[in-house]
């Protein structure tokens, strides 16, 4: 009877941050460390939805630490605040916050546009810059950005979107190569379709999408290694690469 | 629009399908529909989890609330699964106090079908150990049920099939357990009355079931292999033994509808004698076997509905007032074994009072049995309803597609209060699935 309760094999004390604690990866990723004995926080703007989520984590692994904090991503000036609001600074934080918009309501209502430009882009960009200086004081930390394969070049289809995610991407790409030198890590993830509440009732091709569930285990993987650039489904790569490196005469031409 | 069926994939029906994705939104969908039954993973058989105007979708709310290990308490939303609930808690040393014979079934599901188990004899059925319920009414209210509280509502609630309203969470009791083995023993039984013995004499053990080959004639009617069970300790798991062995997830599956011609009589009576005489060398043995495989033994091939071919198949669960059982047990299976109707999987085991209103289970021996849609099999079932319902016996709802409102009627006395209280709840009409239609429940 004495190591009836034997818990799972725990990592002490280690801190994750999940920022979009609502969304469905979000949750995904949070489960996932949890189930590794990670302490959580999930940063929201729907307290009650993530509270919902971080009693879950809570109730499934039995773990010490799961909080929830209210976050706006558009509110900038917050962010300093919000990081102190933490208490312990995390050893990991995954920003998965996005906002997939309406393409062409974007091309005619500039609030709306500007609505998935600052949350893709400014908001991510300028949190993840706040978390890297505390990242840089402590001299550790890893940041895991979710950006999108829609950045990879500007389509007609969503390139609001797109054009939002290009950025961010290449703000990853800046701050990685700014601590290249250093314990302080950048990964870039592109998990390509997924199965989630943004694209529910989209008719998405099965090789294509992946789970919530596979894209967070592949974000746990990075915990050990040195992956800068993460496609979830490795043909995303090889799409992307196609339609990167075809000539614009060309592209331009293409329904994409 | 969707094709929607039960787990035995008849009957079909082509109808809306709305997706909840939170208790609030399940509970505004309630109060918005007309004709709406709440659906979990669709694992009942027949027509209980097709709404007759809407159905509702409740797999996601899938969160769990909190769990008190001092009253063994899980709280959680109505959709999450019973293997979610396996995977997260066995491994801290909890088994649910019931489970069904399949873990993909949600919490929901589980209470409203009032679920049994083999240990149902000793521990009841799963309503049994629901501490409370929160319950969203069509007129917009959410209602705490619990033994002390709304207790009416409760307990037509519990085995109520959706009915009473739309049920958003509940609160339940695990129990602890040492690992993740079963201890089980097995016994021949020549023919049924040696079988049935055998389930009475194994009453004492935590859970005890009988498997029947219900294609043995003559002299052999009713052979069966009992098989009991007891949690195993730690201490009688030989090193090199896992304390708790990896959930299942299904991989194995049957892609495609089998032919019908692939389970026919001969097919499965020679399936039948096999198994039979291998379970018949090792009567009286003990044999330590995962938890999965003896609660669960067909989850492990997702789709196995799909070897019934395109018609389907119905599953029929009867139980029948011990006074009478063993008399109409003997009717059925001769009605079967001279018709040449086996059944793929046919279970024989002893039950006791459910917990709620419209329970099936009762004191009694049940019989369930699954068969291959054609008319001439319903018809061979409306004259075993027959049988079942002049013994004061009833046919279970979760796993019914055909009764009468006849049999009906006869085998829940409390069907008339249950009306009443689904007219005083205003859920009469706004709460209905094709099988309170069918059924005029």
């Amino acid at each position: 009877m004495s190591n009836m309760h034997k818990p799972a094999p725990r990592v002490a004390g280690k801190r994750l941050l999940v920022v979009g604690g609502t969304s469905d990866i979000g949750r995904a990723v949070a489960d996932a460390y949890a189930a590794k004995g990670w302490g959580i926080d999930l940063a929201a703007r729907d307290v009650r939805g993530a509270a919902r989520n971080a009693g879950d984590i809570q109730t499934r692994h039995g773990i010490d630490h799961v909080a929830v904090h209210p976050i706006d991503i558009l509110d900038t000036g917050s962010f300093e605040a919000f990081i102190d609001g933490l208490g312990d600074l995390p050893d990991t934080v995954v920003c998965v916050v996005g906002m997939l918009g309406d393409q062409p309501r974007a091309q005619t209502d500039p609030d709306h546009a500007t609505a998935i430009m600052r949350t893709n882009f400014e908001g991510p960009a300028l949190l993840l810059e706040a978390l890297a200086g505390r990242f840089a004081a402590r001299g550790r930390g890893l940041i895991v950005g979710i950006s999108s394969v829609a950045g990879d070049r500007g389509r007609a289809s969503n390139y609001v979107y797109g054009a939002s995610k290009a950025g961010f991407s290449a703000y990853l790409s800046g701050l990685r190569n700014r601590f290249g030198q250093t314990n302080i890590r950048i990964v870039t993830v592109k998990p390509g379709f997924v199965r989630t509440s943004m694209t529910e009732g989209m008719d998405l091709p099965g090789v294509l999408t992946a789970t919530p569930e596979a894209v967070a285990q592949r974000i746990l993987a990075l915990e050990a290694g040195q992956t800068n650039v993460v496609y979830v489904l490795r043909a995303w790569r090889l799409i992307m690469g196609i339609i990167r490196s075809l000539p614009e005469p060309i592209f331009k031409r293409l329904k994409l | 629009m969707k094709d929607l069926s039960g787990w035995g994939r008849y009957p079909r029906q082509i109808g809306a399908l709305t997706t909840a994705t939170s208790p609030d939104t399940a509970q505004t969908a309630t109060t918005r529909g007309a004709g709406l039954i709440a659906r979990g993973l669709g694992r009942s058989y027949g027509d209980a989890a097709i709404g007759r105007e809407t159905t509702l979708s409740m797999t996601g709310l899938n969160r769990m609330q909190s769990f008190d290990p001092e009253t063994c308490l899980l709280t959680t939303e109505a959709g999450v699964s019973l293997a979610e609930i396996i995977a997260c808690f066995l491994p801290r040393g909890y088994f649910p106090t019931v489970v069904p014979g399949t873990k993909f079934v949600t919490v929901g599901g589980m209470i409203a079908s009032d679920v049994h188990g083999k240990n149902q004899h000793n521990d009841g059925t799963f309503g049994h150990h629901v501490a409370w319920l929160t319950l969203a009414l069509p007129n917009g209210q959410i209602l705490r049920c619990a033994p002390e509280e709304n207790a009416e509502l409760f307990h037509a609630t519990i085995g109520g099939m959706g009915l009473t309203g739309t049920i958003l969470t509940a609160a339940f009791r695990l129990k602890p357990v040492e690992s993740g083995w079963i201890r089980q023993t097995t016994h021949a039984a020549k023919n049924l009355a040696e079988a049935i013995a055998l389930l009475r004499q194994t009453e004492r053990a935590t859970y005890t079931v009988a498997w029947i080959d219900v294609l043995a004639r003559g002299a052999s009617l009713g052979r069966s292999l009992i098989l009991a069970g007891e949690h195993a300790k730690q201490d009688d798991l030989p090193g090199g033994y896992r304390q708790f062995p990896p959930v299942s997830a299904g991989r194995l599956g049957v892609p495609i509808e089998l032919p019908g011609w692939v389970l026919n009589t001969a097919s499965v009576s020679a399936f039948n004698a096999l198994y039979y005489r291998r379970g018949a060398q090792k009567s009286g043995q003990t044999t330590l076997v995962p938890f999965d495989s003896y609660f669960f033994p067909l989850d492990g091939i997702s789709n196995w509905n799909r070897i019934y071919g395109v018609r389907g198949f119905v599953q029929h669960q009867c139980v029948v007032p011990n006074e009478n059982a063993e008399e109409v047990m003997t009717a059925i299976l001769d009605i079967l074994s001279s018709r040449g109707e086996g059944s793929f999987l046919a279970v024989l085991k002893c039950l006791g009072p459910g917990a709620g209103l419209m329970s099936f289970p009762r004191d009694g021996l049940t019989l369930a049995l699954d068969l291959p849609v054609s008319e001439k099999r319903l018809a061979l079932l409306a004259e075993i309803d027959v049988l079942v319902a002049k013994a004061g016996g009833r046919i279970y709802l979760a796993k019914d597609a055909c009764q009468s409102r006849a049999t009906l009627n006869a085998g829940y006395p409390n069907a008339a209060v249950f009306r009443q209280i689904r007219r005083e709840m205003g859920c009469a009409d706004l709460m209905a699935s094709k099988l309170s239609e069918r059924l005029d429940l």
